[in-house]
């Protein structure tokens, strides 16, 4: 076990230099660099209309952009294994504390939007297979497909518009740290966890209903059943854990459109999070954040695909690890 | 007296064939009727995005000033936005944004992906092992952010759109094309293809590509599907089709968002067309999947 993870860790090294490189250059092709746009924009550093060549040479010095792209390449990487991440270009705050404010945002409403998701979509995919064609069975369906299907951000909208309507009730914006005011944080949270749970949802849902089907045809379960256990115990004991390993697969597959809608949820709902800092420094050109705060996501992204990989072992003891 | 004859019978032949494959359609509709609901209204959609200038009641960008934030009503369908512009109207002129962002960006994809499976693939050694590398790095980022980082550097506009999103489906469509083409190369045929002499080039493009063909349709579906919610996501977030094109995404985003509480009707309506758009293309996807290909059933 041990063996395996280690093995996993190295073999992620040469993905992960891969991953920087293209990060790196695609950072680099970017029009217009940092020191241009703060000129021109009359940043404090300079003064209005004075964005003489000077200057500009001068700023581009200051944030070392001035050198071959090799060379910036081997800085930057230089500087990550240091974990030290770079200063954003912008708010001359260094990106490691701002991503210590932002992370914990991103990390609460994404292990909310899994739960959320892992739970409806177990129950509602669960139901739906047992009752096969029933009108719980449709509706269940129907719950999946509408989730596969609508934007996130408009069921965002909807759910931050439809109650202002109806009842008045205006979810309050914003955040608020859990330990702050543990309540308001939780309430802050439910509905941009509800909809992007949703969404994580709905595949889950789909894999969870026709892989319990199918285990509902093996011969076990009809062994089960015919030396006369109830039919709750069947599906406890026999169905769901047999049916679980494919639901993780989806899982994991779907982590990346999870850290992909979280911008989007934590754009509408105005949380604080990565997803608002990568997509700010995408529109400021602020390179070292955009590398950076990318960087995190595609580790993140990484790792919890080996807990998902290292889970299938935790649920079907036939699996091992060499 | 012979041609004619001839002529006769490719008529007939022709004819019967149409026939059949009306019939066939209809076979099909009636075994998938999910499928044929969604083909029809990718069709309208289709058609609407085709004939938008003689559909739309208005044009996209006319402004009637009597009519600003107003409800909606005979004159105004689906009510006017901040700028008395027909939201109808613009809805009708968006599709052709969306259908035109849908095809660039997954023929682009697409193609590029099938291109990279194929070589991948039918080469092996240590040019799979190269490029599957490069697919897995590539493969390392979350989708919408690697999409997002390609956008940053383009910048906005409705071809830096589909370049991005056609891009961001080249790693996945690459992966599913190798698979398949890995499978395919040990076929009997492509063993027979050789030993009467086919080259590489030959065996790869008139014995493999015709044979990856249902994959393909089926991805493409999908993929369809993806794009287009990929292209209303980014014009949301504002990096997409800038305004005032009316991408049903952007008209959903920021200033508009002032007014959803006033003109709730500003808010519902593109979002349903994106909806409506994206769920057909999902429900064609799988019903081509239980088609072309039953084995790839269950997800």
């Amino acid at each position: 076990m041990t063996q395996y993870v280690v093995r996993r860790l190295v073999a992620m090294i040469p993905t992960l230099v891969g991953l920087s490189m293209i990060l790196f250059l695609l950072v680099r092709l970017m029009p217009g660099d940092a020191a241009l746009l703060q000129a021109y924009t009359g940043d404090d550093l300079v003064l209005e209309g004075e964005t003489d060549p000077e200057v500009i040479d001068q700023l581009r010095r200051e944030l070392g952009i001035h050198q071959p792209i090799f060379v910036q390449y081997a800085v930057w990487v230089a500087d990550t294994v240091r974990l030290d991440f770079g200063t954003s270009y912008w708010t001359r705050k260094t990106v490691i504390s701002e991503m210590r404010r932002r992370l914990p945002v991103t990390i609460e409403l994404l292990v909310m939007s899994i739960t959320v998701a892992i739970a409806t979509g177990l129950v509602v995919g669960v139901v739906s297979a047992v009752y096969q064609d029933s009108p719980v069975d449709y509706v269940g369906r129907l719950i999946g497909i509408l989730g596969l299907s609508l934007p996130n951000f408009w069921i965002a909208l909807l759910v931050i518009l439809l109650p202002a309507l109806w009842w008045n009730y205006l979810a309050p914006p914003g955040y608020t740290p859990f330990l702050d005011n543990p309540r308001e944080n939780l309430e802050k949270f439910a509905l941009p966890s509800l909809t992007l749970g949703w969404s994580l949802s709905a595949s889950i849902m789909r894999m969870s209903r026709s892989e319990v089907l199918e285990v509902l045809r093996q011969d076990y379960v009809r062994t089960a059943r015919s030396k006369g256990l109830a039919e709750r115990a069947v599906i406890y004991r026999h169905v769901l854990r047999n049916s679980l390993i494919p639901v993780v697969t989806v899982i994991g597959l779907q982590i990346g459109a999870l850290i992909g809608g979280s911008v989007v949820i934590e754009n509408v709902f105005g949380l604080p999070g990565v997803g608002q800092f990568i997509l700010t420094a995408i529109n400021q050109r602020d390179y070292p954040v955009i590398q950076s705060a990318v960087l995190f996501a595609a580790l993140g992204f990484l790792f919890t695909n080996l807990i998902v990989d290292l889970s299938y072992g935790f649920l079907d003891p036939r699996i091992r690890y060499e | 007296m012979a041609t004619a004859q001839r002529r006769l019978g490719a008529s007939e032949g022709m004819l019967s064939r149409a026939d059949s494959s009306v019939r066939r359609a209809a076979r099909l509709a009636r075994r998938k009727p999910l499928g044929a609901v969604a083909a029809l209204l990718l069709l309208v959609l289709v058609l609407m995005a085709i004939f938008a200038d003689a559909v739309a009641p208005y044009g996209p960008l006319e402004q009637d000033t009597s009519a600003i934030l107003a409800a909606p009503t005979q004159n105004h369908l689906m009510g006017t936005d901040n700028l008395g512009r027909d939201l109808w109207s613009r809805i009708i002129h968006g599709s052709r944004i969306s259908l035109a962002v849908g095809i660039g960006a997954v023929t682009l994809g697409t193609f590029m992906g099938m291109c990279v499976g194929l070589a991948s693939g039918y080469a092996g050694r240590t040019f799979d092992l190269v490029v599957q590398r490069i697919m897995d790095a590539w493969l390392a980022f979350p989708g919408l952010i690697f999409v997002l980082t390609i956008i940053a550097a383009l910048g906005p506009g409705l071809r830096q759109t589909i370049i991005a999103i056609g891009i961001g489906f080249i790693p996945a469509t690459s992966r599913i094309v190798r698979s398949s083409v890995l499978s395919l190369k040990e076929r009997d045929y492509v063993e027979a293809a050789r030993t009467i002499g086919a080259g590489n080039l030959r065996i790869a493009f008139r014995h493999i590509l015709p044979n990856l063909m249902p994959i393909v349709i089926i991805l493409t579906s999908i993929s369809m599907a993806a794009a287009v919610l990929a292209e209303a996501t980014l014009s949301f977030l504002g990096v997409g089709v800038p305004p005032p094109a009316p991408a049903w995404g952007s008209m959903l985003s920021g200033t508009a968002r002032v007014y959803f509480l006033s003109a709730p009707w500003f808010a519902i309506w593109p979002g349903v067309f994106i909806s409506l758009t994206v769920l057909s293309w999902n429900l064609a996807g799988d019903a081509l999947r239980d088609i072309l290909d039953p084995r790839l059933r269950g997800e």
